[in-house]
């Protein structure tokens, strides 16, 4: 199963992934190898069968619809790389 | 215990010395922090080390005592966790550069109830990178080693806490398995492993891989001590919608449980190609001492084992690259200097801060979940899950537990495998199955290799039948006796 260079940086664009180039050529070869592994599944037919998000059928869970803060803003603040007051602080979004 | 060492003595002796004040918290916990000195440079087990606040905690629970309280089983016995689980102050790396200097602002309810029953934390230990990997070989803080031979892999991921319980630095930890990962390392570290049901203990603070696949469990030297921890960790949490209220059994009375009449299922699957022959005779070894004690072994077949692995590779890193997306250097963790735009700032940052596993796996995980390609992965592997969790069911129609080798190899060389992901991936082709089905694992030693490395293993249950496969496990253990402390210099 063959995927291209193209596909990779696509697919590492979407994952917001920088990878050097050495890595985009690695990365090529290998996800061709597991990809190629992975496709055996077609092998089965599985037309008529229904697709397990849940591996231990439980039924929905409800709990009252009530607020538990939190109440620690600054031991969550203290991780942030960079902040301004109460705000996370980051590079510019809108680029030229 | 007269004139067995301190860190040799099970979690329950310790448990029921400390109880009768026949020795104090804080003599046991000086006791393994010496061991863990002595220890660590060699196997890398632990990235932190808590020497102050162990000891803080083992005077308190002391003083506690000698006012007549003990808070529960594991009062004043020191242990440990694998740094997957966030412990409020003290960093949790996930053994991810890009999580190096996370302090995190809760703890995870395994911490908490881990505390609540009165264990003293020594540390946090070693694991590969956001738990994606079987060696410990993709830590961020270099790789664990196997205390019984140290130019081997202790297994993966929860490699640190298999290596640290077996070479004696702490009486138990609690480690995470999505695919093998406490029992794999378990039995390559001659301990006992517990893979609970999906759903029995709350992942609320236990850091994502897979959130269908990830259960946390313990790692001990005895069955008994295992069922200990697994029943202290045990139970429905409102932070975590998908632990379920079913009540906890007394875990520890189970391991007492006869084997008389058991049916013990052998999957043809797993005894197929591939397996090595000292781990064949060893679990050979295992399904005898259950049959000497009237359990009744039937071949059984789990036609779709061969899919497994694949179903495994598209749903794990597929449900790894949407958890792992959190990690952008806004919020917590590392953050790449000098970009010059948010997305360049993210991109860089995750780049520069994830190693070469979890990358191959987030772009996996991508490409499978990316359109065009939903349904002929992900959609596909959720398909082929449901027909493995139908192997199971049809199987437990007919049997009460499956004995299988945990692992297809003992303990393989460090850097063996570590640039050959596929050939990695292969370490886990009879614990992933399991994690599919949701159903309880446990991995108990069942013998050596010649060249004296451990063995283990595998019973699998029903969903919430994990005291039959502890009472199987604990027959095991009593009727094949092995050393469960590495020699010092392995």
């Amino acid at each position: 199963m063959a995927i291209t260079r193209e596909e990779v940086l696509h697919v590492a664009r979407l994952a917001r992934l920088a990878l050097s180039s050495d890595e985009a050529d690695r990365m090529r070869e290998q996800l061709g190898d597991i990809l190629a592994y992975i496709r055996q599944l077609d092998r089965l037919d599985t037309s008529e069968v229904v697709p397990t998000s849940h591996a231990v059928e439980t039924g929905t869970p409800y709990r009252d619809d009530s607020v538990h803060p939190f109440g620690e803003k600054e031991e969550i603040l203290k991780n942030a790389p960079d902040r301004e007051d109460d705000f996370f602080r980051v590079p510019r979004i809108i680029e030229d | 215990m007269a004139g067995i060492p301190v860190h040799e003595w099970t979690l329950l002796d310790a448990a029921r010395a400390v109880r009768e004040r026949e020795v104090s918290s804080r003599e046991l916990t000086r006791a393994l922090l010496e061991r863990i000195d002595r220890m660590n440079p060699r196997i890398n087990a632990y990235i932190t080390i808590l020497p102050e606040q162990a000891m803080r905690d083992a005077a308190a629970r002391d003083e506690e005592l000698a006012a007549g309280g003990a808070r529960g089983p594991l009062h004043g016995v020191p242990v440990a966790l694998k740094d997957i689980f966030c412990t409020k102050g003290i960093r949790t790396t996930c053994g991810s550069r890009i999580l190096h200097d996370f302090d995190p602002p809760y703890d995870a309810t395994v911490t908490g109830k881990i505390r609540e029953a009165g264990a003293v934390l020594l540390g946090k230990q070693n694991m590969d990178e956001f738990a994606m990997g079987s060696s410990t070989e993709t830590s961020w803080f270099g790789p664990a080693r196997n205390p019984w031979a140290a130019d081997r892999i202790p297994g993966g991921s929860s490699g640190g806490t298999a290596a640290a319980v077996a070479a004696g630095t702490c009486f138990a930890g609690v480690g995470t398995d999505t695919g093998g990962s406490i029992r794999q390392p378990a039995s390559l570290c001659g301990v006992v492993g517990v893979k609970p049901t999906y759903g029995r203990v709350s992942r609320y603070g236990m850091i994502a891989f897979a959130s269908s696949l990830d259960q946390g469990g313990p790692i001990a030297r005895t069955v008994p001590d295992a069922a200990v921890v697994l029943g202290v960790i045990a139970g429905p949490d409102r932070r975590d919608s998908t632990s379920v209220d079913v009540p906890v059994p007394d875990y520890l009375a189970a391991t007492g449980r006869s084997v008389k009449g058991m049916r013990v299922g052998l999957p043809r699957e797993y005894f197929a190609g591939g397996l090595d022959a000292s781990v064949r005779t060893a679990v050979e070894k295992a399904l005898e001492a259950l049959v000497s004690l009237g359990a009744e072994g039937v071949e059984i077949s789990l036609p779709h084992t061969e899919y497994a692995l694949s179903t495994y590779y598209i749903i794990g890193p597929a449900e790894a690259s949407s958890n792992l997306a959190r990690y952008d250097g806004v919020r917590y963790g590392y953050r790449s200097e000098g970009a010059k735009g948010l997305i360049e700032m993210m991109s860089r940052t995750r780049g520069e801060a994830f190693g070469a596993e979890v990358k191959r796996r987030i772009m996996i995980g991508t490409y499978a979940l990316s359109a065009g390609y939903y349904e002929a992965y992900y959609g596909k592997a959720q398909k082929v899950r449901t027909l493995l969790r139908q192997d199971f069911q049809e199987a437990f129609a007919g049997v009460d537990v499956i004995l299988t080798p945990t692992a297809p190899t003992p303990a393989f060389r460090i850097g063996e495998k570590v640039d050959d992901p596929l050939t990695m991936y292969l370490s886990d082709i009879y614990t992933i199955p399991c994690n599919l089905a949701g159903i309880p694992g446990i991995s108990v030693p069942c013998g050596m290799s010649p060249d004296g490395l451990p063995i283990g293993a595998q019973l699998l249950g029903r969903h919430f039948d994990e005291e039959a496969i502890l009472a199987a496990a604990a027959a095991i253990e009593r009727e094949i006796p092995l050393p469960r402390v590495a020699p010092e210099e392995g």
